[in-house]
């Protein structure tokens, strides 16, 4: 069964990759790239249950199969989408909108780029041919089939540096709408690069049109992050309850850098984020929280890889889940620590509230520790609502829904008020917000 | 109908029986409790004096197996224990839960405007509302940063109970049955949340205030004591019949129970 999967899967996007050659920007040594990528891709296809990061989320039996890339997105894509991102219009920020994995330069805003940012389309620098940057964006480690699929295919995406000592006052968005064709692929590549003594503000929303179904989105985010620099990232999954969102962050830190993310997951069918963080520079500092809000059959998978290299360094991970009907949310956490990394200081916690009995958590931390004067430390606890604190709260004379959407906003709400950015913690607190009404 | 209306009695609990799994903890309990009149409900330990104030607030894990308890001449079993609440009836805890990440203040508006939706009324405004609140806690000694906190986190015993008072304050409920309010409180902190009480009295108001220790009875005088022992009220009379108990104790009842 697996292996005629594979076999499938494989014939069908090796097809599609020759197909669609001319439509992936970049030659030369980046074409050499994505064909090694590709290749990488095929030996393995899409990751199953066997593969010990892959137990609980196994892609061949999720997905099947890989769907053929999405034609590039016409007048009447663009209106949809441009229709969809209204809603989600979050005030004072500079959007970058990308269409079905094309970048849409008439939805963003490219205008009066304050001094020392720079942002360009992704295709637009491949088309420019070969730069380190560019090389940059596809240096990623194959070992991981899905990166290698994004990294042969990615049509576009935005790269954007922030010069050194450049500290930006308006947080950037880059917003991935699917506008709703037949269903399809699509697949985008970022990049993000900030100098020294920089800082920076990007919130990533992942939503679509209303007439969107069954669409996957393939997304790969490269930061590196300069000596003193700051970064606050906030991640939106937003897309159709039917859709696949496949995604994977990869984080480098200078010396003294600070990376704080958030990232909040309510839509998606399935959905993906991988994430590895690198700390190549001493006294910097990590902070990640999620919150996962699943129902139905949603299932939503958070693996994190952190990458203690150096000494010095601290890393704080929080990831809550609340999961009702039959969804799953399942959390990896993996944190190593080398064996120069001394006085590391490394704790993850999970907590997973379930609202139903046929709800289902998945926590597996790990920690890897070869430095002997570190500070590591993880916690998981899975539990329901308490009914005490229910009960005390209906004989206040709140319905029992409302007792209960008080709960979970008090248990989502401790890692929504992580979120340094006020606009960003209010967009979050109202995502979470629209959830809890819907359950109403 | 519309006549007898005027002389229901606000709350009748008749001949109930309950049980928690496969044990009946009352055993035929009967109460009727007017308009205006404060009770107090006496019992030694395990005699179903909590238990009584759970079935009648709603909470979960009990068993009505026969018997009834009516509100203001309606089915009160029949109802979930928001539409109780929303009806007018408050239990203040014997041990008031903490909830952490939910403010005081955020709770007490949820709370308000969910029991004057369920009865048609319009939500409370927020400036109205935090105007109310400051001036009932103030009355309650409960300073504003208590409010901004989580509800009842890290509450000292008296700070908890004088959060239940200022919620029966808020709801203007017309049954308050205090359980146990006086378990944890030390004599000053009995004081103030007997005043609180106090001041709630009214012609229209009735309170049933179970205690295992008469001492509380001296800060609210009841009009009524009943003595329940074994799942049963075993005796009643005025208040000085709680006095008796103090002399005499609870075992005479437990025979006659």
């Amino acid at each position: 069964m697996n292996v005629v999967a594979k076999t499938e899967t494989g014939r069908a996007v090796g097809d599609g990759f020759a197909l669609v050659r001319d439509r992936l920007p970049g030659g030369g040594k980046i074409a050499d790239l994505r064909r090694e990528a590709f290749e990488a891709y095929e030996r393995a296809g899409l990751p199953h249950r066997r593969i010990e990061d892959w137990k609980y989320t196994d892609l061949r039996a999720l997905m099947r199969e890989v769907l053929p890339l999405a034609p590039r997105p016409d007048a009447a894509a663009l209106s949809r989408a441009a229709a969809a991102t209204k809603p989600q219009l979050i005030g004072g920020v500079r959007r970058l909108v990308l269409v079905d994995g094309v970048f849409a330069p008439s939805l963003s805003d490219l205008g009066n780029l304050e001094k020392g940012l720079t942002i360009r389309p992704l295709r637009e620098l491949l088309d420019a041919g070969d730069s380190a940057l560019s090389t940059q964006a596809f240096a990623f480690d194959n070992s991981n089939p899905m990166i290698a699929l994004n990294g042969a295919m990615a049509t576009d995406g935005v790269v954007i540096e922030v010069a050194d000592g450049t500290v930006l006052a308006q947080p950037l968005q880059i917003i991935h709408v699917a506008s709703g064709g037949a269903p399809a692929a699509m697949f985008t590549r970022s990049l993000l690069r900030l100098g020294r003594d920089a800082g920076a503000t990007l919130v990533e929303s992942h939503l679509a049109a209303d007439v969107a179904t069954a669409y996957q989105t393939y997304n790969a985010l490269v930061v590196s992050i300069g000596d003193n620099a700051r970064f606050e990232h906030v991640r939106l999954v937003e897309d159709a309850f039917d859709a696949f969102n496949i995604s994977s962050v990869n984080v480098s830190l200078g010396a003294h850098a600070h990376y704080s993310t958030f990232g909040l997951t309510s839509g998606a069918g399935v959905s993906r984020y991988q994430m590895t963080v690198t700390f190549a520079g001493e006294g910097s500092r990590v902070e990640t929280n999620g919150v996962n809000l699943l129902n139905g059959k949603q299932h939503a998978d958070t693996t994190l890889f952190m990458d203690h290299a150096v000494p010095n360094c601290a890393s704080r991970e929080a990831f809550r889940a609340v999961v009702d009907d039959r969804a799953r949310s399942v959390f990896q956490g993996r944190i190593i620590v080398r064996p120069d990394a001394q006085k590391t200081d490394a704790k993850m916690m999970t907590r997973a509230l379930l609202l139903s009995d046929e709800a289902e958590a998945d926590n597996k931390p790990e920690l890897e520790i070869f430095a002997d004067d570190v500070t590591c430390g993880h916690g998981a606890t899975t539990g329901a609502l308490d009914e005490s604190l229910l009960f005390y709260l209906r004989a206040r004379g709140l319905p029992e829904k409302e007792a209960e959407a008080l709960l979970i906003q008090a248990f989502v709400g401790e890692a929504i008020e992580q979120i340094a950015n006020d606009a960003l913690r209010e967009v979050a607190i109202a995502t979470a917000q629209r959830w809890l009404e819907a359950r109403v | 109908m519309t006549l007898r209306k005027n002389v229901m009695s606000l709350l009748e609990v008749k001949d109930l029986k309950v049980r928690v799994e496969e044990r009946e903890i009352l055993h035929g309990l009967s109460l009727t409790v007017n308009p205006g009149e404060v009770h107090a409900i006496m019992g030694p330990n395990g005699s179903g004096k909590s238990t009584l104030s759970h079935v009648i607030a709603g909470k979960p894990g009990y068993e009505v197996t026969d018997g009834q308890i009516l509100f203001r001449g309606e089915d009160l079993l029949e109802m979930e224990p928001n539409e109780r609440a929303a009806k007018g009836v408050f239990l203040a805890f014997q041990y008031p839960v903490e909830i952490p990440g939910v403010t005081t203040w955020n709770f007490l508006h949820a709370a308000l405007n969910a029991q004057r939706k369920a009865r048609g009324e319009d939500e409370i405004s927020s400036p109205a509302f935090l105007k109310k609140v400051r001036e009932v806690a103030r009355s309650l000694n409960i300073p504003q940063d208590m409010l901004k906190r989580g509800v009842n986190v890290g509450f000292s015993g008296g700070e908890k109970k004088r959060n239940e008072i200022l919620q029966m304050a808020l709801f203007e409920p017309a049954v308050c049955i205090l359980d146990e309010m006086d378990s944890g409180l030390d004599i000053d902190a009995l004081r103030i949340a007997a005043d609180g009480v106090n001041a709630l009295r009214s012609p229209e108001r009735a309170m049933v205030v179970i205690t295992h220790y008469q001492r509380l009875l001296n800060y609210i005088v009841p009009d009524f004591v009943h003595v329940m022992s074994k799942g049963r009220v075993v005796k009643s009379g005025g208040k000085e019949l709680a006095l008796e108990l103090e002399e005499s104790g609870y075992a005479q009842f437990e025979d006659a129970a």
